[in-house]
């Protein structure tokens, strides 16, 4: 029966799938996307990949290193591939070295329906189509807070307030976890921090540091607050640990991106009474603050500067259709989107509570990237209470500098 | 052999050695010397979802004309060596003359980035080398006393270790180490500790990757050794028996002996592998406890969105160069052997 039952739902799929393409068509060109490695962003390129019906080749390269290789994808001509799906940051190699195509005709002719905010532009032309939103915020269990009688916490301070209740109850030992690898991940947090403290990265129009005051040094105190109550690995801690520590229950506030909110709700994998118990909250304010200390992230689709216009048409045409409604509508849960037709869901709830407050964008800055990492190469000594959180800004800002200089940037 | 027929013998080695070695080496050492252009960057408006602002931006034409005049970039010379994140001697020079104690001095000094990492890659190569020339010693004086029926099983699974892709071998260890590992769940209980984690403490971090280190280079020495034990001649070996030697004694006095070339070959060998530690760094994610030179190249080439070539390029032949060094006494040593032998 079940196995009748899986073949009916295949072939009712199949059908579907048919009908689908006639909605596609593209009759020649060649489209290869490059995109990091998440379902959502597979979603939309396996919507794209049925416009291959009319004879057109359609192929994708999902992977999760993919900003390592976009600059040497895109400067040969041709291009490697016709299109790149890039974050915030990761377009920004690809403008400094002008390897990508201006959408404006494209959208002017194929693409009048894109609502404005969906359309990056920079210098008044359009540079990419954004498609979906994230950001980091918290994930709570209530019946934890439930236990201890306390309110979802809306600051930081709370936060740590709430977290070490929990642990003082005797509950857990470890309540609290944020993605505070030594990484990427970690720079991350500093920026979402000191966002959130009202800090500016860099003295205005210029690309000389300005963290090494006291905003920076109350940032680095609360997350030295912060990893106190995290597990003592903390700086192995990334999204691909903290979400299986978050299901086996052994979490009840945590920081974390809100593209895992879907896996988080859907208790694949949890034990029970995680996923019931597992609320989305937008990011906390810190210090009084009234912005949320976490960074507004989008993703969106480019296209490349090195390739044929016919193929340039056809790349834009595919993924018009990889994000077009029926998409949307087929993994409604599966990113925030930003198309009309998108219904929030839960999932979606943290994200846009921490839109709504105010949250800031990630900076998109040419020399930004060098200062995310300088953060990651000199916090760790911090935390580990090696040296003085002066002492770390200033190491900070001169390992910014020595790259900056090497970059041309300074 | 004559020598035109072992030139032509030797040719192609030569001439791949020449293209895929020697020539991106030329390579790297001429990008070490050079930086990005200045970037000449204009005020744009950008918007995205969120909001508009106005930012800096890359001016790509007025950069790419900059490219094409050098494609190379700007001459640094040797600035980048010098740099912070390099040799940094303005930095020593400050903590030098700021410092009273050679305590202090020495934290400041490993405080810089590359100083850092070869405080941990000199502890590295200077522990494990040893251990893996004495262990693989060991295992295969003890290897070569089974009886034939379990010879090859013992030998298959001594090697093992290097079998194990390193990556791999690598996180199977960190996996087992965690606090729900078995390693380190067990560790937990054998010092009732529910807090002991070998991720989060520097020293047992360090000892983590030296063990590990020892663990995966131990079974290349073993072969090399249990190879050339199968040539240590059994006429001398019987008559170091009859002399009256123990086991130990004719280990020491003839095996050792008959095998020192193949210490030395191995010590080379340690030497350069381990100064080049790399992998079990990232594996680990013990990047914030111990890097190493491979991990700043690493770091520069991949840690972020901009790469910066020139950077990696001179911590590259500061390997090279670090390589040598520790190469050298090795190499004279054999070097006067050589000579001695054919006086």
């Amino acid at each position: 029966m079940s196995l009748m039952k899986s073949f009916a739902t295949g072939a009712v799929a199949a059908l579907m799938a048919t009908a689908a393409y006639a909605e596609c068509e593209i009759s020649s060109g060649n489209v290869n996307v490059l995109a990091n490695d998440f379902p959502a962003l597979k979603a939309i390129t396996e919507t794209a990949a049925e416009c291959a019906s009319g004879g057109a080749t359609v192929s994708a390269n999902h992977n999760k290193d993919f900003r390592n290789i976009t600059v040497q994808a895109l400067t040969p001509n041709p291009a490697e591939y016709t299109s790149v799906v890039v974050a915030n940051s990761s377009i920004v190699p690809l403008l400094n070295e002008g390897l990508l195509r201006p959408l404006d005709d494209l959208v002017a002719k194929h693409g009048q329906g894109i609502p404005k905010n969906q359309l990056i532009t920079i210098d008044g032309k359009i540079m990419a189509i954004a498609f979906m939103a994230n950001a980091q915020h918290l994930f709570l269990r209530q019946d934890i807070l439930d236990q201890i009688g306390k309110p979802a916490p809306a600051t930081w301070e709370e936060v740590a307030e709430t977290a070490q209740a929990i642990k003082d109850a005797g509950i857990m030992d470890h309540p609290f976890a944020f993605l505070s690898m030594s990484d990427w991940n970690l720079g991350e947090e500093f920026v979402n921090m000191y966002l959130g403290h009202g800090g500016e990265f860099f003295k205005p129009g210029t690309a000389e540091p300005a963290i090494n005051n006291e905003l920076g040094v109350a940032t680095l105190n609360m997350l030295k607050e912060l990893v106190a109550l995290s597990n003592p690995d903390f700086l192995t801690y990334n999204t691909a640990t903290v979400v299986p520590i978050w299901k086996s229950g052994d979490l009840a506030i945590a920081q974390l991106w809100g593209s895992s909110g879907g896996e988080l709700l859907s208790g694949e994998g949890a034990e029970e009474g995680v996923a019931e118990n597992t609320v989305l909250v937008g990011a906390p304010t810190v210090a009084g603050g009234s912005t949320p200390a976490s960074s507004l992230w989008w993703d969106g689709f480019t296209i490349a500067k090195n390739i044929s216009d016919e193929d340039a048409e056809a790349t834009f045409l595919a993924m018009m259709h990889g994000i077009s409604d029926k998409m949307v509508e087929a993994n409604n849960d599966a990113a925030v989107w930003l198309m009309d037709s998108y219904t929030p869901g839960l999932a979606a709830a943290g994200v846009a509570q921490t839109a709504a407050a105010g949250a800031e964008p990630y900076p998109m800055l040419p020399y930004m990237g060098l200062l995310h990492q300088a953060v990651f190469e000199e916090l760790p000594d911090f935390l580990q209470g090696n040296e003085s959180a002066e002492k770390t800004l200033a190491d900070i800002e001169a390992a910014y500098v020595a790259a900056a200089q090497e970059a041309g940037y300074l | 052999m004559k020598h035109r027929t072992f030139f032509w013998f030797i040719l192609p080695s030569l001439a791949a050695m020449f293209f895929f070695i020697a020539l991106p080496i030329v390579s790297v050492a001429v990008q070490s010397l050079f930086v990005e252009h200045e970037q000449i960057m204009t005020e744009v408006e950008n918007c995205g979802p969120f909001k508009c602002e106005t930012v800096l931006q890359v001016d790509t034409e007025a950069t790419a004309a900059l490219q094409e005049e050098a494609p190379l970039g700007r001459f640094n010379g040797l600035g980048t060596y010098t740099n912070r994140k390099h040799l940094a001697f303005k930095e020593v020079g400050v903590a030098w003359d700021e410092t009273e104690t050679l305590g202090e001095f020495m934290s400041e000094l490993i405080n810089l980035p590359f100083y850092k990492a070869l405080f941990f890659t000199l502890t590295y190569t200077a522990v494990v080398t040893p251990f893996v020339i004495f262990l693989g010693l060991g295992v295969a004086l003890a290897v070569n006393t089974l009886p034939r029926i379990v010879k090859g099983p013992t030998i298959f699974v001594s090697l093992l270790p290097m079998i194990v892709t390193p990556l791999i071998g690598a996180l199977i260890l960190f996996w087992m180490v965690d606090a729900d590992g078995i390693i380190g769940a067990t560790l937990q209980r054998i010092f009732n500790d529910p807090n002991l984690s070998l991720k989060a403490s520097t020293p047992l971090t360090w000892m983590m990757l030296i063990v590990y280190g020892i663990w995966s280079s131990t079974p290349f020495s073993f072969i090399v050794f249990y190879a050339g034990l199968q040539t240590v001649p059994s006429e001398t070996l019987e008559a170091a028996k009859i002399d009256g030697a123990s086991r130990w004694q004719a280990i020491r006095y003839v095996v050792v002996p008959y095998m020192m070339p193949l210490v030395v070959f191995i010590t080379l060998m340690q030497l350069m592998d381990n100064f080049r530690v790399f992998e079990p760094i990232i594996s680990f994610s013990a990047s914030a406890k111990a890097t190493s030179l491979s991990w700043i190249i690493f770091n520069d080439l991949r840690g972020g969105d901009i790469q910066l070539f020139g950077s990696a390029g001179a911590t590259s032949i500061l390997t090279i160069l670090g390589v040598a060094i520790l190469l050298s006494p090795v190499l004279i040593r054999t070097w006067r052997d050589f000579n001695r032998k054919r006086a």
